[in-house]
């Protein structure tokens, strides 16, 4: 097990975290705090790998589970923007519909087996650079690519577009962005869906690319909620999610590699499988969450940079402070 | 056509109880459809949770000790919540709670032997403190550093299920299988059914003394709420922050205060799961109390007493939600019911008014 192994799994793993958690910058610069992403996930997770197995196409699973994802965020839309429901309690409704309905959903999905998984992809000539080639470019499921290409765009497109512009607006000044002639409403609903459709996707992710079955709701294991502690350490920009989504990765994925050496520095494993001190291995993307969340919280009181600041209200046109 | 919420100002006293009844029934008929969609039979859904929840005194019984677990969480969630303070980890305090509880017996810190009357309110200390302990760490990165108390709260929920699965499949293992030794007799919360020698129609009801606990913890909080200025201030701090910080209160120090006792609240119901019904610590020792105890505190509206009796509703639904099929029917009604609340409170708070944009040249 060496360094370049264990940061090509972290890469890996942590695609899934990065499509939730650039689903939720998108959500929450728009001021449309989500969740759902859990749920979101789950639901993303169960249609594509349904679909996949039904169809023997895992492309179709990927779409499916990106609507899916997108067509239960809208429930929160509705909720949040237009009945003024509040973002928090709706988005925890919504993960804990979802969870239901995974289940129901992925009734019997558990025993399934040989589903077709999304291809990997190594790049010719690229992937012999050291170190670069083969962490990001050898072997890599066709979906970690998707993620190379997401975070650029996604850092573009809310810093140097115009649609990216009005999305800032959106999310720090609506009634300003509303004068603007900017649709606040639609802006939102806009990207609440983009929220959707990349939790979805994070979800296919686990399924039919880089942790293949179904587990029932211990398929996503919070890593939805990992997206969004993610999000608060990104502090909303894409390319700090990229660096804490590759961390948490590589942490999931050291957690499974660690239990199989039996010496550490010569001295036997104490987290061998099957022992109860492989719990406190468990713990510990958990508890770095609460530590990179601290370091994200401290460091954007010292910069005075903090959520958007129409985070969490909704807007409603004519009404002071909104 | 356009959508207009006007604030209501006019709202008679019964209407946001008859809305909540209303979106109660609203959420059973969607569940129903959704039970149909998937191939199952929605009226024999309802009918078996009905008959096996509330059919005869003995199931009564045993819904009450489902409710129990639920009226502490349950209450632990809307005291933050009434403030405000998005508690998420009641969950973990729970598992806390109920860990703390249990070392009082297994680590062991009273020798066996002790009389009940010493075990069990050790068991009580020993549990709420576990899981004040576990409120108390939100509370303090929100109040000092300003730390979101939803992701530090749901985080823990993992590092306490961990940390009890730990104890549960190593130290305190039962021959390595995933559950501790039995508690002595003395470490247990007294059930109705013991008093079965001298009252034989109690014979069988499971009902112990922690629904007790529920019920006078309730009653503690409303009055704590409603009638002293320590309450009116958590309730000034939830409903306008500003003016409760122009009032001078120290709204950091009440986060604080507020986490530890709502974590408290729900350790208690750990233990009195431990003490009460399990007698033992065992890795799935919850199904999820402290999130159903989220919409719980929901469908209460954070009203105490309104919590003891939307516990029961709950303790019902998972009671008989373990023999429905599909498995995930309870918790997918549970998220049902929690969005038709939310939404019955928009026309709880609004008037809903659909117009055409006038035609303007």
């Amino acid at each position: 097990m060496d360094l370049t192994t264990i940061l090509a799994a972290g890469v890996a793993s942590g695609t899934i975290l990065l499509f939730a958690a650039i689903g939720e910058i998108f959500a929450e610069r728009s001021g449309v705090l989500n969740l759902g992403v859990e749920g979101m996930m789950l639901i993303g997770a169960v249609a594509g790998f349904s679909i996949a197995m039904s169809t023997g196409n895992p492309w179709l699973g990927v779409v499916a589970a990106m609507l899916a994802g997108g067509l239960l965020s809208m429930v929160h839309g509705v909720m949040t923007i237009h009945l003024r429901a509040d973002q928090v309690v709706s988005g925890l409704a919504l993960t804990f519909l979802g969870t239901g309905l995974a289940r129901v959903l992925g009734e019997g999905l558990a025993s399934a087996k040989d589903v077709a998984q999304l291809p990997h992809v190594t790049v010719p000539v690229l992937s012999d650079i050291p170190l670069v080639g083969p962490v990001l470019l050898t072997d890599q499921s066709v979906l970690v690519y998707v993620g190379y290409v997401l975070v650029p765009v996604a850092w573009l497109w809310i810093g140097r577009t115009r649609p990216g512009l009005h999305l800032r607006a959106v999310g720090e000044a609506p009634a300003a962005a509303d004068a603007q002639g900017i649709g606040v409403y639609r802006t939102r609903y806009a990207y609440v869906f983009v929220g959707g459709l990349l939790a979805g996707l994070a979800g296919a992710t686990i399924t039919l690319a880089i942790y293949p079955g179904w587990f029932g709701d211990q398929t996503v294991n919070g890593r939805g909620w990992i997206a969004v502690g993610l999000v608060i350490f990104a502090q909303w920009s894409p390319l700090r999610a990229a660096f804490g989504a590759v961390l948490f990765g590589a942490i999931f994925q050291s957690i499974i590699d660690i239990q199989g050496v039996t010496t550490i520095f010569g001295f036997e494993n104490p987290f061998q499988p099957g022992r109860s001190a492989t719990f406190f291995l468990e713990m510990l993307p958990y508890l770095m969450v609460i530590v990179v969340v601290v370091i994200g919280s401290r460091e954007a009181v010292r910069k005075r940079i903090g959520a958007p600041a129409a985070l969490g209200r909704p807007y409603v046109r004519g009404e002071r402070g909104s | 056509m356009n959508l207009h919420l006007e604030p209501r100002t006019d709202a008679p006293r019964w209407f946001s109880p008859v809305m909540t009844l209303a979106a109660l029934a609203f959420a059973f008929v969607i569940s129903g459809f959704i039970i149909w969609l998937v191939g199952g039979d929605p009226i024999k859904s309802f009918t078996h949770i009905l008959v096996s929840a509330f059919g005869s005194v003995g199931v009564v019984s045993d819904t009450l000790v489902k409710a129990t677990p639920l009226i502490l969480t349950g209450l632990a969630c809307a005291l933050a919540f009434r403030m405000h303070l998005w508690n998420i980890g009641a969950e973990g305090q729970f598992l806390l709670g109920a860990w703390g509880a249990s070392a009082i017996v297994l680590a062991p810190i009273l020798p066996a032997g002790t009389p009940g009357i010493v075990v069990i309110p050790a068991m009580m200390l020993a549990g709420a403190a576990a899981g004040g302990l576990w409120g108390f760490i939100p509370g303090i990165l929100r109040a000092r550093l300003g730390v979101s108390e939803i992701i530090t709260t749901l985080m823990l929920n993992y590092v306490a299920l961990f940390w009890v699965q730990f104890w549960v499949f190593g130290p305190w293992s039962k021959g390595g299988f995933p559950e501790t030794e039995a508690f002595p007799p003395e470490a247990w919360l007294p059930r109705l059914t013991d008093l079965a020698a001298s009252f034989p129609g109690l014979a069988g009801l499971t009902v112990h003394l922690g629904l007790i606990f529920g019920i006078g913890v309730a009653t503690v909080m409303w009055v704590a709420l409603e009638r002293t200025r320590w309450g009116y201030e958590i309730r000034l701090i939830g409903d306008s922050p500003k003016a409760a910080r122009y009032a001078g209160i120290d709204i950091n120090r009440k986060i604080v205060v507020v986490f530890v006792i709502s974590g408290a609240l729900a350790g208690l119901g750990g233990m009195s799961e431990v003490a009460g019904v399990v007698h033992g610590l065992q890795d799935r020792i919850s199904p999820g109390y402290g999130f159903t105890a989220i919409i719980i505190a929901y469908l209460a509206r954070f009203g105490p007493f309104r919590v003891v009796i939307a516990s029961i509703l709950f303790g019902a639904l998972i009671l008989a939600g373990r023999e429905i099929q599909p498995s995930g029917v309870p918790a997918m009604i549970q998220g049902i019911i929690l969005f038709s609340i939310i939404g019955s409170d928009v026309l709880i708070r609004y008037r809903v008014r659909f117009d055409r944009p006038v035609a303007t040249a």
